[in-house]
């Protein structure tokens, strides 16, 4: 079983693995305030974003194959299924082997909320929170709320409409954003820290918070403002997992406190 | 809040029973004995094994229950997102109940108990969930059946009102999952069943709101503004312009009665729905328990339903619209049923004129001559004889309703395109006036004529092209041949009259 194993290694490594880069820079994000399409509470929604670091690009194939071999616990077959479903990176050839269907360079997905946080974690990072991500995502190439721009929008919309099902692009193909992020749109749905924040119970009993947003119309109520669909499509997608949920649009990228200019 | 409704609702059942024997019911009798609604409607715990329900893809209706027990019915329903096409060489991402627009229709017994399972193909971009209007409980079951891709999820319900319901995805944003596709219709027979028919047929309208205009070659991405202003770029019957005709026409024979069942997932307008030449003899409205008789044209709300039910007496093409007339001439709202059998002179004499009717709608098996010299025009090898016959095409689709399919026109109302100095005189201009329309007095072979003919600018560059290489080279005419690009310089350098396409 070892042999197999350092076998699958010197394939990998063979496949251009070794010469590759794993740099995918932590890149400082200047703090704020900006309005969220999800009220923090009754009322005002203006949020307040602390300074932070955030992954300039997301976790690939590449750094996650990485993981799991210093992480051999999660592997395919190896991970509980606690915190992992049937679908956990199984596009992957083998659990140590990308195969042909999965390129380094492009952005790990079928990973759950627990592995991206494992992840994170042997980073010595985390995943962002919502409005981390929310407050980054706002930008287009030249300004940091771009959310008001049709063509912010429709960029977004268009690739809600197109299919999932063909090979994802690798990251960094497109430029960066006012805060040098790649792919904060585009390329594939991300976990955030809170996802199921906006998930209450479940309960179609409990009609107030965010269970409302599974709820023909009542979506309505906070997402008045046409520029938030684009926002709010990835609410509704978050608050459809589970934390041990894989999907094939699903991946990650890790943050980090910043402790230095607090 | 109570004491309002109460109210409304005996004025309600005063009105009704002040109608002397209105409509009147299956039963005929005087009393209009209501079905009980949902209170009637459960009859026991589901008896026997659990059945798979049948689903069937539009215009296809699954057989009868044929049921005289509550049972227990498995529905299996997979959400897939797929390209499909919506119009001639056009596509769109639809978001799908089953892998067609509309979604499989659902056939089930009032009482029965369904075990619904949704999945989510694992490719899928979405979550989605699905909103039964036949469900009585909170959401419809959308909160219950909330499923991520590559995820199932399942939920019972007990179907305790009988009537034709429309299912819909009711994931946020709602309108955007409703507007690329996600709509179905659910039949909920009462007990004893519905009177046996001849031929039974789905049919469902909605809109589709895109960024390219209407026919616009490609590619086309759902188009946010254009769907909060509700200002549709196609309205069609199930899910693409070419759903219901030419070959793929809903077909009867003389003596039938059809029942068709007509749902409308919307997401904005509402459709009169008529079937030209023909009279519904019933209609149950909103897909509900009593019929209305000798209906001309029926409204279908979005997000309801209808049920007619007519004999068909003589053979032929009949044109099935959303009477909201441009809808159906001008964004594809138009569907055909064929009657094949004997002719009934004493009912009808009249011959065809299909394409009359058909306005610039082309029959679907004549595309083909169209589609190619798209492709050639896009490649730069489109001939000159490729134009003509594409032209033909779409000349008798667009224009032969004025001037006529052998180009004369009509005496002092339609200018002839036949021998035309006019026409012929000048190529740029006819390109112009094909753009741009035509107001005021002309003199063409010396007759006058005085009218107004309106912009065509709907048409692409391409279909000009070969609508006039077609009318230059046809009928004893000998032209030029006109390239796209020679339209496209004319497009860029004149302005439309207001209201006319870009």
């Amino acid at each position: 079983m070892r042999s197999f194993v350092q076998l699958f290694v010197v394939v990998s490594l063979s496949a251009g693995f070794a010469n590759y880069s794993f740099a995918n820079e932590f890149v400082h994000i200047p703090g704020g305030e900006f309005r969220s399409v999800i009220p923090e509470g009754e009322g005002d929604n203006l949020i307040a974003v602390a300074s932070f670091f955030m992954q300039e690009a997301s976790v690939t194939n590449a750094e996650f194959l990485r993981f799991v071999l210093h992480r051999p616990e999660w592997q395919r077959g190896r991970a509980v299924s606690l915190f992992v479903d049937e679908q956990y990176l199984s596009k992957w050839a083998s659990p140590i082997f990308l195969g042909p269907r999965s390129g380094l360079q492009q952005p790990v997905t079928q990973v759950s909320w627990f592995a991206a946080d494992a992840y994170c974690e042997w980073q010595n990072a985390r995943l962002p929170s919502f409005y981390e991500w929310e407050y980054v995502a706002a930008a287009n190439e030249s300004t940091a709320d771009a959310r008001a721009l049709p063509e912010w929008q429709q960029e977004i919309l268009s690739w809600y409409s197109q299919t999932g099902g063909d090979r994802l692009s690798d990251v960094r193909n497109r430029s960066a954003n006012f805060y040098n992020i790649f792919d904060a749109h585009g390329l594939v749905w991300e976990w955030v820290d809170d996802f199921n924040a906006f998930l209450v119970t479940g309960d179609n009993r409990e009609q107030g918070g965010a269970d409302q947003l599974q709820f023909c119309g009542a979506g309505a109520i906070t997402m008045e403002e046409k520029e938030n669909y684009a926002v709010l499509m990835r609410v509704a997608m978050l608050s459809s997992l589970e934390a041990r949920y894989t999907t094939r649009n699903l991946g990650f990228r890790c943050a980090r406190r910043d402790e230095v200019r607090k | 809040m109570r004491r309002p409704i109460t109210i409304i609702f005996v004025l309600a059942i005063a009105l009704v029973a002040c109608q002397p024997q209105s409509a009147g019911t299956e039963s005929g009798s005087a009393h209009q004995a209501d079905t009980g609604g949902s209170a009637a409607g459960d009859f026991g715990p589901p008896q026997g094994d659990p059945i798979q329900a049948v689903l069937t893809s539009a215009p296809v209706v699954p057989p009868p229950v044929d049921r005289d027990y509550p049972a227990k019915v498995i529905v299996d329903l997979e959400v897939r997102e797929l390209d499909m096409e919506i119009s001639e060489g056009v596509t769109y991402t639809f978001w799908t109940f089953g892998g067609t627009v509309p979604g499989s229709f659902i056939r089930i017994r009032q009482g029965d108990t369904v075990e619904f399972h949704l999945k989510n193909h694992p490719d899928s971009k979405m979550p989605h969930n699905i909103d039964l209007h036949a469900v009585t409980g909170p959401g419809g079951g959308a909160s219950s059946s909330f499923t991520a891709p590559g995820h199932e999820t399942v939920f019972s319900f007990k179907a305790l009102n009988q009537g034709l319901f429309v299912y819909h995805c009711a994931t946020a944003p709602v309108g955007m999952h409703v507007a690329n596709g996600m709509y179905g219709l659910i039949l909920v027979e009462p007990p004893q069943g519905l009177p046996p028919v001849d031929k039974e047929y789905y049919i469902m309208q909605s809109e589709f709101y895109t960024v390219g205009k209407y026919r616009e070659k490609g590619h086309q991405p759902f188009d946010m503004q254009k769907a909060i202003d509700e200002n549709a770029t196609y309205v069609l019957f199930n899910g693409s312009e070419g759903a219901l005709v030419g070959e793929n026409a809903i077909k009867a024979n003389v003596g039938d009665t059809v029942r068709l069942f007509v749902g409308n997932g919307g997401p904005n307008l509402v459709s009169s729905f008529h079937v030209i030449g023909e009279i519904f003899d019933k209609v149950f409205q909103e897909g509900g328990s009593r019929y209305q008789e000798n209906v001309q044209t029926t409204l279908v709300p979005a997000g309801g339903s209808a049920m007619t039910e007519f004999r068909v007496e003589v053979p032929g093409t009949f044109i099935i619209v959303d009477h909201s007339i441009f809808r159906a001439f001008n964004k594809g709202a138009l569907g055909m049923l064929k009657v094949d059998g004997d002719d009934n002179l004493s009912v009808y004499s009249g011959k065809e004129v299909d394409n009359v009717y058909l306005g610039d709608k082309v029959a679907a098996d004549q595309l083909s001559a169209v589609s190619d010299v798209t492709l050639a025009d896009i490649t730069g090898t489109a001939t000159k004889e490729q134009r003509i016959s594409a032209g033909r095409v779409l000349y008798n689709g667009t224009c032969s309703v004025c001037h006529q399919q052998n180009g004369e026109g009509l005496e002092g109302v339609f200018p002839p395109l036949a021998n035309s100095d006019y026409l012929m005189a000048d190529t740029r201009r006819a390109i112009e006036i094909v753009l741009n329309g035509l107001v005021g007095p002309v003199t063409i072979n010396g007759s006058s004529f005085n009218s107004v003919m309106p912009p065509m600018s709907q048409l692409n560059d391409d279909e000009i092209a070969n609508i006039l290489t077609f009318t230059l080279n046809n009928w004893g005419n000998e032209g030029d041949e006109v390239r796209s690009g020679e339209v496209a310089e004319v497009r860029a350098a004149t302005e439309r009259p207001q209201g006319a396409a870009n």
